[in-house]
């Protein structure tokens, strides 16, 4: 019994929990020319996000003077010049088909840049950490913080650090919101408590999950919550640039006197300011973010050992290889060094992958181009009535009835003469509008907006039409040229 | 099934068991947060079930009594309290001004159809096509008019219902039930009334019939059965026949009668919708 007992407590030793607690990650500061470039990519993305919504464009009285405006009420789009309506969603659709492949191509080119450097998850949690160090210190001064008793400095700089999260939160779920609604408007309604519960719940969400994302779940969103990283395996190769760590050089790990030794001196340097916590130098690993933070902190320890930099760096797995094999058996040192460098090639851009990225993106890119330029500010829409199909006339003859629709994109109205094309001796009538000299319904295009009309089409009692015959209808500006048509069908009864 | 658990050589972590092809999973243990975030959805689904109506068994409504139902005479205050602008509007203005407006006119046509499916589909049909005995609205023939006032008045005071003092139409005598004509007299006017669109079978008894038209029909139908609008007399010289065109069916109308009712509408709906009725049922035929 009492052995059983034992034997069950052994197992359950053995197996691991299956569940472990978060250990939160203390990145270090680090400077050099890759922390330049996130801070130069991020201050870029930030301040385009907080400015856009600023920038007017003026499009005439009565129309929303901003430049970037999803306008929900009126359901329109408004992007600069371009104006779209909800029926042409397929432009958003194109341009996020274009947004995929590139970042598919750039992924596979470079890795990956966009988790390391572009990615608002990224950028945001950059923003928070540089927040928390200003407020807390360093690493170590945080682990000691955190480590500490909860005493008076710890309340005043956590409430401090959380202080200025919540207004980075705040100003970017403010921002978020006036991308929907006009910037100053909004902002004054907010500030005035006059703004809709919309407003105010978007805001609230936008807030909450930036300061939770940004601030608390961090790496861990990328690790657990975001598909990408699983995904991107199969857009990389072995010559696309991903940040490594250069084995063939660094091993075997020793300290900086001993000259028997690598050239990493294990200094853990590339580990303290990762922020997701992990060691590079266990190779390519999913939690790897792609930021190249390591680089950095590693350049700087070579640099001050007096060794050549770029122990980790933008490396290809093809030339990690060839070095490899290059300097194998080969004892640490400047030889070894020297042989492993010559062994690389340059990363190979142009690659049967790359080239179909590039091939797509060009397609996408032609198709959109060409659905702009082709596309229709004026469109005529035909539904024939289905109840009833036809009417007979007091006379004996036919009538069907139409609903046209008038789709004006245009922000000037206009007025165009209808016609119809099909067997002769079909009249056509439009109540509700005016006529020009030859009879013709004269119908008025309401500017940035769809008109509607009822339009009859009859035969006369001497017409024997088939049951089914087609008619167009066409849309004729001042000069006559035919500006929108549409086909429809006039029915009659069985002949 | 598992079928190996044991220590990864490489990565030091134990694995599931499970092996595909040789590839074998880590058994990474998941982060403690995902798991309480697990366990609040599980407790955010039991309130939810005890609040709200999430059995579908009868009488288990949730503790806050909510249902769908319940909710809807609030979603409708709601929806009227915000059409309301414009149906005050509605009610104000007449056909013709309705007509004149963009926005009210887009809105009364959309706001009829409702209604019109709603209250006339019944009998005039789907988009007004008509059957035996309830006029179409959407031809060119117009019983009582199919100007917008016309429409307009005759859905206010209706057809022959005795609900209003503006009512349209008149009653037509039954001449054979009544004992003014015989079944002899019946025929030969029908005969007649078929000759006015020259669908006469026999040529002698439309000759006879033409005098007991113009004795008993005319002073309602005219005298070549053009129909008068003022008493709501269908015109009986053209191809719409309301009550079928056939010669039993023009000799069962004179012998017993025929006479449509419609009710009124004023008092039963609200001004603004009779209004939106209007200008739907003149857009289905493109009324007069």
């Amino acid at each position: 019994m009492g052995m059983m007992q034992a034997e069950r407590k052994g197992e359950a030793a053995a197996t691991p929990s299956l569940y472990a607690s978060h250990v939160k990650v203390q990145p270090r500061a680090v400077s050099g020319p890759v922390r330049r470039a996130k801070w130069t990519v991020l201050f870029l993305l930030l301040g385009l996000y907080y400015a856009v919504p600023w920038l007017r464009w003026n499009r005439g009285p009565g129309v929303p003077d901003q430049a970037v405006l999803a306008d929900m009420a009126h359901a329109r789009l408004f992007l600069g010049p371009i104006e779209i309506w909800p029926q042409e969603v397929y432009y958003l659709v194109g341009l996020l088909i274009l947004a995929a492949i590139g970042l598919f191509a750039a992924t596979s080119l470079f890795g990956r840049v966009w988790c390391g450097f572009a990615c608002p998850q990224t950028v945001w949690t950059d923003l928070f950490m540089w927040v928390e160090r200003k407020v807390e210190g360093d690493r170590n001064a945080r682990i000691k913080l955190d480590a500490g008793p909860r005493d008076a400095a710890w309340w005043r700089k956590k409430a401090a650090k959380h202080a200025a999260w919540l207004t980075i939160a705040m100003a970017t779920g403010g921002a978020w919101i006036m991308y929907f609604n006009d910037a100053p408007t909004v902002t004054r309604e907010m500030l005035t408590g006059e703004a809709s519960l919309t407003v105010y719940g978007f805001f609230a969400l936008f807030t909450g999950t930036t300061w939770l994302l940004a601030g608390g779940a961090r790496e861990q969103v990328c690790t657990y919550m975001c598909p990408w990283p699983r995904i991107q395996g199969a857009m990389l190769d072995e010559n696309s640039l991903v940040v490594s760590y250069r084995e063939w050089r660094g091993e075997r790990r020793g300290k900086p006197s001993d000259a028997t030794a690598g050239d990493c001196v294990d200094c853990k340097a590339c580990v303290h300011v990762c922020p997701t916590g992990i060691d590079i130098r266990d190779g390519q690993q999913l939690e790897c973010i792609g930021c190249g933070l390591c680089i950095d902190a590693c350049d700087d320890v070579m640099g001050r050992l007096g060794r050549e930099k770029g122990l980790i760096a933008f490396e290809t797995l093809s030339n990690l290889a060839a070095s490899a094999a290059a300097t194998k058996g080969m004892e640490p040192g400047p030889a070894r060094r020297a042989a492993g460098m010559a062994a690389r090639t340059a990363p190979r851009f142009l690659r049967v992958r790359t080239l179909i990225y590039a091939g797509a993106l060009g397609a996408v890119a032609a198709v959109m181009l060409g659905a702009w330029v082709m596309r229709e500010t004026l469109t005529i829409s035909v539904l024939p009535d289905r109840a009833p199909l036809f009417v007979r006339l007091s006379d004996g003859g036919i009538r069907n009835a139409y609903t046209l629709k008038l789709a004006n994109k245009l922000r000037e109205g206009g007025t165009l003469t209808l016609e119809i094309r099909g067997p002769a001796d079909l009249s056509l009538m439009v109540p509700e509008a005016p006529h020009d000299p030859q009879g013709r319904p004269l119908l008025h295009a309401r500017p940035d907006a769809i008109a509607s009309y009822r339009a009859f089409v009859s035969a006369p009692p001497t017409l024997h039409l088939p049951e089914r015959v087609e008619v167009t209808f066409r849309l004729l500006d001042a000069e006559g040229r035919v500006q929108a048509s549409a086909t429809s069908a006039f029915l009659g009864p069985r002949p | 099934m598992p079928t190996k658990i044991e220590k990864d050589a490489i990565s030091g972590q134990m694995t599931t068991g499970h092996e595909w092809d040789g590839l074998k999973e880590l058994d990474t243990p998941m982060p403690r947060w995902w798991l309480w975030t697990f366990y609040a959805t599980v407790v955010f689904a039991l309130v939810w079930v005890v609040i709200y109506p999430a059995i579908p068994v009868s009488g288990l409504t949730g503790l806050s009594g909510w249902t769908a139902r319940g909710a809807l005479p609030a979603e409708m205050a709601a929806e009227r309290a915000r059409i309301e602008p414009m149906l005050a509007r509605l009610r104000e203005a007449s056909p013709a001004e309705i007509a004149a407006d963009p926005e009210m006119r887009a809105f009364a046509l959309a706001g009829g159809r409702g209604a019109f499916n709603n209250a006339c589909a019944g009998c005039h049909g789907a988009g007004g096509q008509g059957a035996p005995g309830f006029p179409s609205l959407a031809d060119d023939d117009w019983l009582f008019g199919g100007k917008l006032d016309e429409i307009q008045h005759t859905i206010r005071h209706g057809v022959r219902a005795g609900e209003s003092d503006d009512q349209r139409g008149i009653a037509m005598p039954a001449f054979l039930s009544t004992g003014m004509m015989t079944a002899a007299q019946v025929n030969d006017t029908a005969e007649y009334v078929l000759s006015l669109t020259g669908r006469a079978t026999n040529a002698e008894a439309a000759g006879r019939g033409e005098a007991l038209f113009s004795e008993n029909c005319a002073s309602c139908h005219g005298e070549r059965g053009e129909g008068n609008r003022d008493m709501g007399a269908p015109r009986l010289n053209d191809r719409i026949w309301l009550f079928g065109g056939d010669k039993a069916a023009v000799v069962r109308t004179i012998a017993y009668s025929r006479a449509g009712v419609m009710p009124s509408w004023q008092g039963r709906l609200d001004p603004a919708v009779v209004n939106m009725l209007t200008l739907y049922v003149h857009s289905l035929g493109g009324g007069e």
